[in-house]
């Protein structure tokens, strides 16, 4: 693999888990919690898919077959797409929902800190504009764990479980790959093992202060996002996702 | 018809479309840089129409040599879709001042961040109700501290967050606890 082929992969990833994110927290669009919960889902899908736009129009400059930022997030299919696993778990209830946010936002917020510092001046640009964002929200998503599992019996329970359901798709976030490896020794990408230590530190902290338990370190882990191996939940996203697109190719005017 | 470069890739029809817009006094090679900036000043911001796309920090630089004319402009958040359409009133406001074919370009870095709003800006926020932001965001933090926010209204200090997000990206919602009025903060980025 050239440092451009890896670079180019990486991009997608980024891309791809921030779209699919984004386009999960919006199916709660109409349907929140509460109206500033509604609100604050909406901003955060909004900065995810802004980031995305911006991830994907540098990956498509690379690959420079014609397709656009439109392009690679409307007209690739499931195997195609590198987004953790994790972003693409459905939202169940409110505890799930804010504890794949944290989860994702506790890793995007490491993540954009070293690549802040990128050899690669573009990469560096966006994720600067980028971090500021993901600050916010990963204030917003531990405050949300906490309150949830330091809060009532019931609400404890949950969010308890929700971090036993969600805590097999969390390995993959921090299991770095060959493409990984590239992006570290090309000094683009965050050390992986440097990357691993800080968002356990921060999980386990939080996880602490929330009165939750944390599966231990060596559970067994489902990878496979980063190489295109999803699980049946992508398919859904990207058939509503991406109907418009596919029905009408090229449509500018809806 | 007014010349034009052999690069522009108009059409005929567009090109004189575009010339019957200026007022046929338009005459930009006497214009100065700080004309410029006072052409920019006018275009306000669509979700906030109390400030001008200047006093926000969105405008970052105007490259003006007498008749190329290109201007740096930065989106406040990733995601912002106000970013395109705060694009296409600057270059309008541009045209209408007699500039035929200024460049719009988006500039990423430095990062804009709440610092970029000047005094004015600010002082224009919270005349139109919404309060701006406090302290300097390169002093914040993660997980910072919560800040105290200045009621806009009243101007009373009693006053409580009811969410991390407000109407737009760019804004959390509060509540004043004295006037009991509900307003929005210009977040600290």
């Amino acid at each position: 693999m050239t440092q451009k082929e890896a670079l180019t992969e990486y991009l997608l990833r980024l891309a791809d888990s921030d779209m699919i994110l984004g386009q999960r927290l919006c199916e709660l669009c109409g349907k929140a919690p509460a109206l500033e919960e509604e609100m604050a889902l909406m901003n955060v899908a909004l900065d995810l898919v802004g980031q995305a736009r911006n991830w994907y129009e540098y990956a498509a400059e690379l690959i420079d077959d014609g397709r656009d930022a439109d392009k690679l997030a409307f007209r690739r299919d499931a195997h195609d797409y590198r987004n953790l696993l994790l972003t693409e778990q459905p939202n169940e209830d409110y505890a799930v929902t804010m504890g794949r946010q944290f989860f994702y936002d506790a890793w995007h917020y490491f993540t954009l800190k070293s690549l802040v510092n990128a050899s690669d001046e573009r990469v560096a640009a966006i994720a600067a504009k980028a971090l500021k964002e993901v600050t916010y929200h990963l204030r917003r998503s531990s405050e949300w764990v906490k309150r949830l599992g330091d809060g009532t019996e019931e609400s404890h329970r949950r969010m308890q479980d929700a971090v036993d359901i969600l805590w097999r798709f969390t390995g993959e976030l921090i299991t770095p790959d060959e493409t990984d490896r590239l992006m570290a020794e090309a000094g683009i990408g965050p050390d992986p093992e440097q990357l691993k230590e800080d968002w356990r530190g921060l999980v386990k902290e939080v996880l602490q202060e929330a009165t939750l338990t944390p599966q231990p370190d060596d559970a067994w882990m489902y990878l496979g996002g980063k190489r295109g191996e999803h699980t049946e939940h992508l398919g859904f996203i990207l058939a509503e996702m991406q109907f418009l697109q596919r029905a009408y190719p090229d449509a500018t005017t809806w | 018809m007014p010349q034009h470069g052999d690069t522009d890739p108009r059409s005929a029809v567009d090109k004189l479309i575009a010339s019957d817009r200026v007022p046929a006094d338009a005459r930009t090679d006497q214009l100065t840089e700080a004309d410029i900036w006072a052409i920019l000043d006018e275009v306000k911001d669509p979700e906030v129409p109390a400030v001008s796309v200047v006093e926000l920090g969105i405008v970052r630089a105007v490259h003006w040599d007498g008749k190329e004319l290109s201007v740096d402009v930065t989106p406040t958040y990733s995601g912002c879709p106000a970013t395109e359409l705060i694009e296409e009133l600057i270059e309008e406001a541009l045209r209408a001042a007699g500039f035929r074919n200024p460049r719009i370009k988006q500039v990423l870095t430095p990062a804009w961040t709440t610092d970029w709003i000047t005094d004015e800006g600010r002082e224009k926020l919270r005349a139109f109700g919404i309060a701006p932001p406090q302290g300097s965001a390169s002093k914040r933090s993660l997980l910072g501290e919560s800040e105290v926010i200045t009621c806009p209204h009243c101007g009373s200090t009693n006053t409580e967050r009811v969410s991390e997000f407000g109407s737009t990206a760019c804004k959390a919602l509060y509540r004043c606890k004295d006037c009991l009025e509900p307003f929005d903060y210009f977040k600290c980025i």
